[in-house]
């Protein structure tokens, strides 16, 4: 039994280091990247925690950048522990924006019930983006992964056009939503010079929390997750297969759809054309696989990107360029997809130690 | 040099258990050499250690008396030792050559593939075994004991000139079965050494020559088949007497519990497999279903229990009608199932063992209280039923995935006995099972016919249902031909009446239902 017992706790000890591991050696490799090219990878990195760290402003901006990181890589690693890939993300993120910022802007009402329904609005209109390719899948076998695809595509289109023709009169973006829809709180602000923190990050961090009790405590989530495990076993034990698949896609859509509407009632206001994808969804892939799809994992891993993001942005004046985050980031997504070679390494080292 | 194999001393850990504890097994050249032991005893490790998928912590193993290590199954291909697995790995769209070569492509002279060199020396080899195996079928095209030959095939073309078998005969019917001991027959004349996994003592005794005996790990020794019987091979394996004759008392049959009228079921293909079947099963009896493969027995088994729609006729248990009624409502109108196909449909092998306990009742209390799982409960009730039932694993939370064939089985049985239903299906449920666990089974099954229960017993071993049944149905292109007593019948007008011979023949069968 004792032995079980380590065995395991070896096995997540495991779990925690090869993230770690991914981490310090993409950072190792970018500084090797910055030796290479003529730069002093001290200088860079100082640069890069300055632009995250350095005062209230700047890690009000983190923080407001880590939230919705949070969101879409909860949504992506709550698809992925039931078997499902959502790719969709970032056009639920678009939806989420575009339905939250519209209730914002259209409803006139206290902010108890406003800022509520903004909030729902764009977890509702998140989840009916995942309901589309949830119920392809369940119905008639179509992949979620090309059906998903497609709809991010549908998802920046068909907001743009709302933009242009139904919400404003051609115009590129949208008028600034009632205060009482806004997440947005003077008190924050302050604290933070100004910057554009919000009461986002509270919901992020609840949702990570609704993402755990869902997933290991309740009944809800022994379905969801056995479906995605053995379709067949989950209906001989009497359960719904389609019902589950569809649900899972529709509450992954909904924290997708949840961190568009923290782009749209906390940072920016307003919902505005645009030309190309927010990449929120996208990069919620990385955090949910840096997070382990595991809820504090995900947290984790949003911060870390969140603040190499963020700080990417000062590092220009040690005269390294922003993009060289991305290839830090993409590093470290490499090395944790080749973790099979960290833990084999890891295997090796402790039979040598011993 | 005598000994092909041998494998000294071997010891193998899994986290809290010693799989094997200093095994020794010596294969003599051209000797069908059989493994036995209960389930979980450590065989198919063992075996995994000779393949070289797992590394042993201690011990010796010498190919024609030389020390090689077995770092991976490429090196035991190397050293001519093929395994051909339990659960068999096979691409299903490919063909039965694209299969065999796979990994191992002859190659033309600009590295293109040369499939059709490829599939004539598979022709030759499968000639020259008997194994009958057309190369250029699809795998999922072809049945199961054949998919079996090409894994055989496999080993073979890659030059085995030693064959583990790891219980081959547990999915096969018994045609497929004594074609396969005819192939195995054939392969020790053509000079090959088999090492044969089985919990048939049977077939022990019927082809092989020498017989170790592994007991929770440990080896027990080698006898000489020809000098020992089963009764002595079984006390061996499990440390005391087992009775092979079950038991018991004559049946007391009550009321209607299953009643099934003119039912038709299809298959994928929408072609009727069940043809206006009539079949009354009653509280406190066992209703035992023989017939050979494939005559609509699972389209059978998966319409009474809501996995496949019924095309029409009636479907009832005690006094509901449950045609077409989804598996939830089944379950709940009192139905327990064990599945034929465990791995399918009976686990979800990701779960540890103690969720799977609970795989039909999670939602309800005491498991979960307003869709909130209460762990504690559902681990105490997986700790009972793994006492109860002897499922041997290191924990109520190893995943089922790790734990040994037999011991997932025993876990389905524990699970589905425990809800006490009124009527139990119980597909093949000793398949793959040990000697002792069997025995515990059938006097499980008899002991919930005395209670009151109604059960129907699908199984292709003629023994199985020769021993339990009360009554046995015999079941023939889609319906139930014949109805027999045990005490009235023999295998022999079983196998005739399986096989389709009209019941003048074969004898009067009055009392169908
Ligand atoms: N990969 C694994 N990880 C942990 N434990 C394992 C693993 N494989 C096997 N075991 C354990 O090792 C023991 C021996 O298992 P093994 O599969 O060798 O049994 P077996 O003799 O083949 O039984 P059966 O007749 O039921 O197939 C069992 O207790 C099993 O739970
Ligand atoms: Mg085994």
């Amino acid at each position: 039994m004792r032995q079980v017992i380590q065995v395991t706790s070896n096995n997540r000890l495991f779990g925690i280091l090869v993230p770690i591991i991914s981490v310090l050696l993409g950072l190792i490799a970018g500084a090797i990247i910055m030796m290479i090219s003529g730069h002093n990878p001290i200088e860079g990195y100082v640069a890069l925690w300055n632009g995250a760290f350095y005062d209230a402003f700047t890690i009000g901006e983190t923080v407001r950048r880590i939230t919705p990181l949070i969101l879409t890589g909860l949504a992506i690693a709550f698809a992925f522990r039931t078997g499902l890939f959502n790719i969709g993300a970032e056009g639920q993120v678009i939806v989420g924006w575009l339905a939250a910022v519209w209730v914002g802007i259209a409803i006139d009402a206290p902010m108890i019930i406003h800022l509520p329904l903004a909030i729902l609005a764009g977890a509702l209109a998140g989840g009916l983006w995942g309901f589309i390719p949830g119920l392809l899948k369940a119905k008639i076998g179509v992949h979620e992964v090309i059906v998903t695809i497609m709809m991010n595509y549908i998802a920046m289109y068909v907001s743009n056009q709302i933009v242009r023709s139904v919400l404003t009169d051609h115009s590129t973006s949208t008028e600034h939503i009632a205060s009482t829809a806004s997440l947005g709180s003077e008190w924050l602000q302050a604290l933070t010079f100004y910057s554009r923190m919000h009461y986002g990050i509270l919901i992020a961090l609840f949702v990570a929390v609704l993402m755990w009790f869902i997933i290991d405590r309740t009944t809800i989530g022994y379905e969801l997750k056995s479906v995605g495990f053995n379709k067949h076993a989950s209906k001989y034990a009497g359960m719904n297969v389609s019902k589950n698949i569809i649900l899972s896609m529709v509450i992954s859509g909904a924290f997708a759809g949840l961190a568009g509407a923290m782009e749209g009632l906390g940072t920016y206001g307003n919902v505005s054309v645009i030309s190309g994808f927010t990449n929120l969804g996208f990069d919620g892939i990385a955090v949910a696989l840096l997070g382990a799809n595991n809820p504090l994992g995900v947290i984790l891993a949003a911060i870390l990107f969140g603040v190499l993001k963020e700080g990417a942005g000062e590092m220009p004046s040690a005269g390294v360029p922003t993009e060289l985050v991305d290839i830090i980031i993409a590093l470290i997504i490499f090395f944790v997809a080749s973790s099979y070679i960290i833990r084999w390494a890891l295997l090796r080292f402790k039979k040598e130690g011993k | 040099m005598e000994h092909v194999i041998e494998m000294l001393n071997i010891r193998k850990e899994f986290p809290g258990i010693v799989a094997n504890d200093n095994i020794t097994v010596q294969l003599k050249k051209g000797e069908i050499h059989a493994l036995l032991g209960e389930n979980g005893a450590g065989k198919s490790t063992l075996m995994n250690v000779l393949f070289g998928l797992y590394q042993p912590e201690a011990g010796e193993i010498r190919v024609n008396g030389e020390t090689v290590k077995i770092t991976n199954p490429n090196v035991a291909n190397d050293l001519g030792i093929g395994m051909v697995h339990q659960h068999f790995m096979l691409v299903e769209p490919f063909t039965v050559t694209q299969n065999i070569i796979l990994g191992n492509e002859p190659k033309g002279k600009l590295g293109n593939i040369n499939i059709k060199k490829a599939e004539k020396e598979i022709q030759e080899i499968s000639d020259r075994y008997g194994l009958k195996v057309d190369p250029s079928a699809k795998i999922s095209d072809i049945s199961v004991g054949m998919q079996q030959r090409v894994e055989i095939l496999k080993t073979l073309y890659r030059g085995a000139e030693v064959l583990i078998f790891d219980e081959p005969t547990a999915v096969l019917t018994p045609q497929e079965i004594s074609e396969l001991i005819e192939i195995m027959r054939s392969l020790v004349k053509e000079g090959k050494s088999i090492i044969l996994i089985t919990h048939k003592l049977k077939e022990i005794m019927e082809v092989c020559d020498r017989c170790t005996v592994i007991r929770k790990g440990k080896g027990i020794g080698t006898v000489e088949v020809k000098d020992t019987n089963p009764d002595e091979l079984a006390s061996l394996m499990v440390g005391r007497e087992v009775n092979f004759k079950t038991e018991k008392k004559p049946a007391d049959p009550k009321e209607v519990v299953l009643h099934i009228e003119e039912l038709y079921v299809q298959d994928a293909r929408k072609i009727d497999l069940v043809k206006g079947l009539n079949l009354d099963v009653r509280a406190g009896e066992i209703v035992g279903i023989a017939g050979i493969d494939g005559n609509g027995q699972t389209e059978l088994i998966e319409a009474i229990t809501g996995l496949r729609k019924s095309r029409s006729g009636k479907i009832q248990l005690k006094e509901k009608n449950i045609t077409n009624l989804k598996p939830r409502n089944v379950t709940k109108s009192g139905l327990g199932h064990i599945p034929q196909d465990r791995h399918k449909y009976g686990l979800v092998l990701d779960y540890p063992i103690g969720a799977n306990m609970v795989l039909q009742t999670y939602y309800q209390k005491p498991y979960s209280n307003v869709s909130i799982l209460n762990y504690k409960e559902i681990y105490n009730k997986a700790n009972e039923l793994i006492k109860e039932y002897d499922v041997r694993t290191p924990s109520e939370y190893t995943p089922a995935r790790a734990l040994s064939g037999g011991n997932q089985q025993k876990a389905i049985i524990g699970r589905e006995i425990d809800r006490s239903p009124d009527l139990l299906i119980a597909a093949q449920p000793t398949r793959g099972l040990d000697v002792g666990a069997i025995e515990f089974i059938h006097k499980k099954l008899i002991e919930e016919r005395d209670k009151g229960r109604a059960i129907l017993l699908v199984s292709f071993e003629l023994d199985e249902i020769l021993d339990v049944s009360d009554r046995i149905a015999v079941m023939f292109d889609g319906k139930i031909v014949a109805s027999r007593k045990p005490e009235e019948t023999n295998e022999q007008e079983l196998g005739l009446l399986m096989a389709g011979s009209t019941t003048n023949e074969a004898g009067d069968s009055s009392d169908i239902k």
